[in-house]
């Protein structure tokens, strides 16, 4: 590291002494270097198209037939169109932050990440600010399309808000992802099954289709669990706001419950990251179990 | 302040757990390496080479002993160690394959922090560097094993590195990439004085071009450590004689000659055969304590079916040090005699 920030250093002990300034820059730089390849991928591989806008519609599409046919009230369109672009991150934070330890392992990359000078935090972050950028992309031309085919109206009184409630949501959603990633890779393939058992039922509980409100009881264990839920609550109260929709709570609590599950899954990423790293320099090996 | 040592270990052991039972991979390993100098090891498989270099690089703990990397400890210091060190694997698939080869090494000059401008410039500095420049926009998973290879290579000299771990980097590669290889090595080491680098590998000639001193390992313990030189000098008293026989001697083979008396090593040296030789043929390398026993050994060979067809006196190399102290040639399995030192 000769010389990147003041006088080259003349030996290694030198060259380790960083400032409390350049260590957070190198975090910094780290979550751009592991965004990049997921945003470069948005040119790259058309085939995530498929998957993120063209699945979520198709999902969309049932859902606003069914309800067509029933004549459920017309505000029960925009809140499946709504709910169906969410989808798309509930699926990136499943395929691409959960499973992303699996294939970063098999590459090599984990260790090379463990051997760099930057937190694994930061590139869990990367990846995760990367994939947020990319699925936005997917999620608005699902809004987009939804609307315009099914004739959405929408009343948002409070954009700011709306959009502020949005990326509130995604903070503890991309956080559970970061903690998937850690306990896919302790836990190996009985987590990986279990994610894909639990993909339909929370598509379920996270009322991705329906208003929340409409499941009764369930909507409080929903509300302490779920990011998804709480924020497409909160989102629809807000995108909605003339047609006298109500929410499980109000949005003031939901967007506490949003920050407090934030803090919850970025402190217990970060804790099941330092047991991964415990674990693998003493044992030898990244899981818990043998796969 | 004096310079700290690059590697300093003392009594490492590492014993992972196994079924049924537990593997213990390093037993005890004492090692000093100056900053500046050249270090190889060199063991056959199972050694316990990557074991250590992944205790240096943090990436696992020594069961006991210490261990620092520019007098910082591995097992507390992790942060410290990890902004003056890299390392580059044999066959590593780093990174990610929709990349360009430009854009995966400005990734990595990310992960080390280096500043945009300075990080492109290290980044094309690197690429041409090692012949990458032609494939510069090339997306890594087309990469070839070689090119493959050199990307690594330039990753691992992103952060300008003051301790570089190299683990078998010319693995699977052709004999002119990994003559490129080395050159690198070589020049990197003329430019960026004071660098360090530790090395393992299974080619002589590699930890003969690259080091100044070269450890033997085998089973977790350093057999021998010196120069190039020096380690030549061990077996100097004996005399080497290469056998080309016209089949494998039969009852007993190899291991019955290097049984008799005089003998002190007897291994297969087919690799040295001349071309067109017939395919029968095969060569041994018979280390003697004295040229006395060589008349043993020519009756040894006759009674066991095969015929002398040629016989040389040869300088002692690496090699014939590596098989004196671990008993074995490399890709021999039949390693099951006690190491003669
Ligand atoms: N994670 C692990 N769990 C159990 N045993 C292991 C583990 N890693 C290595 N070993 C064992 O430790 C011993 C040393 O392995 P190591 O990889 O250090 O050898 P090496 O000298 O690098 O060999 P090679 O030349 O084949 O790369 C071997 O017997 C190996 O099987
Ligand atoms: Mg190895």
């Amino acid at each position: 590291m000769s010389g990147y920030h003041g006088a080259p250093a003349t030996n290694a002990s030198e060259a380790a002494d960083w400032s409390t300034g350049r260590v957070i820059q190198t975090n910094l730089r780290a979550v751009l270097g592991r965004a990049y390849p997921r945003v470069i991928g948005l040119t790259r591989e058309p085939s995530w198209l498929f998957f993120e806008i063209f699945l979520p519609f198709l999902a969309v599409s049932a859902f606003v037939f069914v309800y067509r046919a029933l004549e459920a009230p017309e505000e029960f369109i925009g809140f499946v169109v709504l709910g169906g672009a969410m989808t798309s991150f509930w699926l990136n934070v499943v395929w691409m932050m959960a499973a992303q330890f699996y294939w970063e392992k098999d590459q090599g990359n984990l260790e090379l990440y463990f051997t760099a000078p930057m937190h694994l935090m930061s590139v869990l972050a990367g990846m995760a600010i990367g994939g947020l950028v990319m699925t936005s992309s997917r999620a608005l031309a699902v809004i987009g399309i939804g609307s315009v085919l099914y004739g959405v109206t929408y009343d948002i009184q409070q954009p700011f808000l709306l959009a502020g409630v949005f990326l509130l949501t995604m903070i503890p959603l991309y956080g559970m992802g970061m903690l998937f990633a850690s306990l896919f890779l302790l836990w190996g393939r009985e987590a990986f099954h279990l994610a894909q058992l639990l993909q339909e039922p929370i598509y379920f509980l996270g009322g991705v289709n329906f208003p929340l409100r409409a499941i009764g009881p369930i909507a409080g264990v929903v509300m302490a669990t779920l990011p998804l839920g709480v924020g497409l609550d909160a989102m629809r109260q807000l995108a909605f706001a003339g047609s006298g929709v109500e929410g499980v709570l109000p949005v003031g609590p939901e967007i506490l419950i949003l920050i407090a599950m934030g803090v919850v899954f970025l402190v217990s990423a970060r804790l099941a990251l330092g047991y991964l790293e415990f674990l693998a320099r003493r044992e030898g090996r990244l899981t818990l179990r043998w796969q | 302040m004096p310079d700290e040592l690059a590697i300093h270990a003392r009594g490492v052991t590492r014993v992972y757990k196994a079924k049924p039972d537990p593997v213990t991979a390093l037993g005890g390993v004492d090692l000093d390496v100056e900053p500046g100098e050249y270090f190889g090891l060199l063991g056959p498989n199972g050694a316990g080479k990557t074991t250590l270099i992944k205790i240096l690089t943090t990436l696992l703990l020594p069961t006991s002993g210490t261990a620092k990397v520019a007098g910082f400890d591995v097992v507390h210091e992790t942060a410290k160690i990890r902004r003056v060190i890299n390392m580059v694997a044999g066959g590593e698939q780093s990174g990610y394959g929709l990349l360009t080869v430009r854009e995966q090494l400005w990734m990595f000059s990310q992960f080390y922090g280096l500043p945009t401008r300075e990080g492109w410039r290290r980044v094309d500095e690197l690429i041409e560097i090692t012949g990458l420049t032609e494939q510069r926009q090339q997306k890594v998973r087309t990469l070839s094993t070689g090119q493959r290879q050199k990307l690594n290579f330039a990753r691992g000299l992103l952060n300008d590195p003051w301790v570089l771990f190299l683990d078998e980097p010319t693995l699977g590669l052709d004999v002119a990439a990994a003559r490129d290889l080395r050159e690198h090595t070589l020049s990197w080491k003329a430019a960026a004085p004071g660098r360090t680098l530790l090395l393992t590998t299974h080619y002589m000639v590699e930890a003969e071009q690259l080091c100044d001193r070269i450890a033997i390992v085998d089973r977790g313990k350093i057999l021998a450590l010196g120069t190039p030189e020096e380690l030549r000098r061990r077996v100097q008293a004996e005399s080497i004689f290469r056998l080309e026989l016209d089949r494998l001697p039969q009852n007993g083979g190899i291991a019955g000659i290097a049984a008799l008396p005089g003998v002190v090593s007897a291994v297969r040296a087919d690799e040295e055969m001349a071309d067109g030789a017939a395919s029968d043929r095969v060569a041994l390398k018979v280390a003697l304590a004295d040229d006395s026993a060589l008349t043993s050994v020519v009756t040894a060979v006759a009674e066991r079916g095969s015929h002398l067809v040629g016989l040389a006196k040869s300088e002692p190399s690496l090699e014939d040090v590596f098989v004196e102290l671990v008993g074995r040639g490399f890709g021999d399995e039949d390693g099951d005699q006690e190491p003669a030192a």
